[in-house]
């Protein structure tokens, strides 16, 4: 590690300060005593409006639990599809030997698909196919959609710590006689238990997250909390927005956090284990 | 592989393969389909088969879009990797405990709901907004500037946006670089800039053309930054599909969506010609 100059360190601390900067002033702005909608200036310190987000008041209760019941069933959906369509490609993580054929590249790369093309064009598709399909619940249409742009971060999460695996494992629990669901069951799935977990958070921060694909879907009302969000702030700035946003920060910093410390406390068992 | 293993595999594929097959392939075929139909009256096309929409693209008013879109993408994508690479490169270069706090400090924003932050870039840049105030009680400006609902500001939230994008890969790339190498151009006389440009740049360049390609193609659909930012003043290519949309033409919203898949579809070709690989692509 060669030692970093003044201006390199001042580099990485502006562009850190920029990519704060809005967050920062969502928040000092929901302590803003200012109720006018559309001036700003900064008139006293309140918690106003977080007292009137926690009565209730904007609606944004059952966006939120909307957004949290798509999102668990995408994970949940997503985790199944993903987790055990990348096993089954990856077939010497059943003690299989083969290469893939052409049909099943094709198809690995056309489920990864919905990552990597605009989500505008995915949302287009969704409300089509839906509409043709006769799918018209807006929760029903919602986890299509939400598990279909799931999907790809599960599996290859999955499908790289499975690469990566030793293949005389699998070998070694079919050898002493254990059939594939066995196999699957006892050592392929416990093995992947934290890429399964690894890609179920990034699909559930993706399908909370999501704006563009959920604005296609969704057809009439108020929607999920990031359509609600964005229809309070379209037209001005909401203070009850500021303080929605600022708790949801909260939560983001919250969670990397305790997700920090337990990967610490790990690596600390595992030297220990290792000292042993 | 015996036949009772080969069906056990497919039984755990199945579910991937069917879920492909309808919400991926069936609903590009769709959309694919409908840009070939003309619009009609009663359910949104007429069912004759024809090429007209892809002749409209053409129209000004249709391919002024396209140009600004795309103008705005490429130039998104070249400040995200000036600033995004050198950003990568020196984050990689940090002691491993540095290095952890700024990987942090980077993926919370990037955790964060991207609606709040570039809702965050609206109360700044707003007329009366904390920019304005403090330009004007420093004195350096009489008149509140114009920064909201101006190009310049959907640029802001493009390159903001997406610029951790452009860091996360470059940095990956940085860190698996051997240092020997570098030290060896060094030893032999090069200054380091001259190695960090012979040396270091070619051999990170895959790490610098994945951020490219995962900033190019999403910033050309986020129209509702334009929507926050722009006051929707100049459409992007974004903003003009979800308008066709919203006034029934369904068929020419599906022949701009064609355009964009085949995009997005050169940019991942020329990606791959140039020796990445999809993995590549996956952050993490």
């Amino acid at each position: 590690m060669k030692k970093h100059s003044f201006g390199s360190k001042l580099f990485l601390g502006l562009v850190l300060l920029v990519l704060y900067l809005p967050i920062v002033v969502v928040v000092v702005y929901s302590f803003n005593d200012n109720s006018t909608r559309i001036p700003l200036a900064f008139t006293g310190w309140t918690t106003r409006w977080y007292g009137e987000l926690l009565d209730g008041k904007g609606g944004y209760g059952p966006a939120l639990l909307l957004s949290l019941r798509v999102a668990l069933w995408s994970v949940l959906l997503s985790v199944i599809v993903g987790s055990l369509g990348a096993v089954g490609m990856t077939r010497s993580a059943l003690g299989f030997r083969g290469k893939p054929g052409r049909f099943e590249r094709f198809m690995e790369a056309f489920s990864i698909l919905p990552i990597m093309i605009p989500e505008i064009v995915l949302g287009l598709a969704f409300m089509v196919i839906f509409n043709a399909l006769g799918v018209r619940d807006n929760v029903a249409r919602l986890v299509l959609a939400h598990t279909t742009f799931c999907i790809p971060y599960v599996f290859l999460s999955v499908k790289s710590r499975l690469v990566g695996m030793d293949q005389s494992l699998f070998d070694a629990a079919r050898d002493l006689g254990a059939a594939p669901p066995r196999v699957l069951w006892d050592i392929t799935l416990p093995l992947c238990r934290p890429a399964i977990v690894s890609g179920a958070f990034l699909a559930l921060a993706m399908s909370m997250d999501d704006f563009v694909i959920s604005f296609f879907v969704y057809g009439a009302g108020e929607g999920t909390l990031p359509l609600k969000i964005y229809s309070s702030v379209k037209v001005g700035v909401s203070p009850r927005v500021n303080a929605l946003c600022s708790l949801m920060i909260a939560a983001v910093f919250l969670a990397v956090a305790v997700q920090r410390y337990g990967q610490a406390v790990r690596k600390a068992r595992e030297k220990k284990a290792a000292a042993n | 592989m015996n036949r009772k293993d080969k069906r056990f595999a497919l039984l755990l594929k199945l579910p991937l393969y069917l879920w492909t097959v309808l919400f991926v392939l069936a609903a590009m075929g769709y959309v694919i389909a409908l840009s070939l139909q003309g619009r009609g009256e009663l359910i949104g096309v007429s069912g004759q088969w024809t090429l007209d929409n892809y002749a409209r693209l053409r129209e000004p008013q249709y391919f002024q879009v396209l140009v600004n879109s795309l103008r705005l993408a490429a130039l998104t994508t070249l400040f995200c990797a000036l600033i995004g690479y050198p950003f990568g490169y020196l984050m990689a270069r940090l002691k491993p405990a540095s290095r952890s706090i700024v990987t942090m400090l980077l993926v919370v924003p990037f955790w964060t709901n991207s609606l709040i932050r570039i809702y965050g870039w609206r109360i700044l840049l707003i007329g009366n907004g904390p920019i304005n105030t403090l330009l004007m009680n420093l004195g350096w400006i009489q008149q509140p500037l114009k920064l909201l609902n101006t190009e310049g500001a959907v640029f802001l939230g493009m390159v903001y946006a997406l610029v951790p994008f452009m860091i996360l890969p470059s940095s990956t790339a940085v860190e698996k670089l051997d240092d020997s190498v570098v030290e060896a151009a060094r030893d032999l006389g090069a200054s380091p800039l001259h190695a960090f440009f012979t040396v270091t740049v070619p051999l990170t360049l895959s790490g610098l053309m994945a951020g490219c390609v995962l900033v190019f193609i999403p910033s050309t659909g986020l129209f509702f930054l334009n929507d926050l930012l722009g006051g929707s003043k100049t459409m992007l290519a974004g903003n003009l599909i979800q308008s066709l949309m919203k006034s029934r033409d369904l068929p020419m919203a599906s022949a701009l969506s064609v355009l964009m898949l085949a995009v997005t579809g050169a940019v991942i070709a020329l990606y791959r010609r140039a020796g990445g690989d999809a993995d590549g692509l996956g952050l993490f």
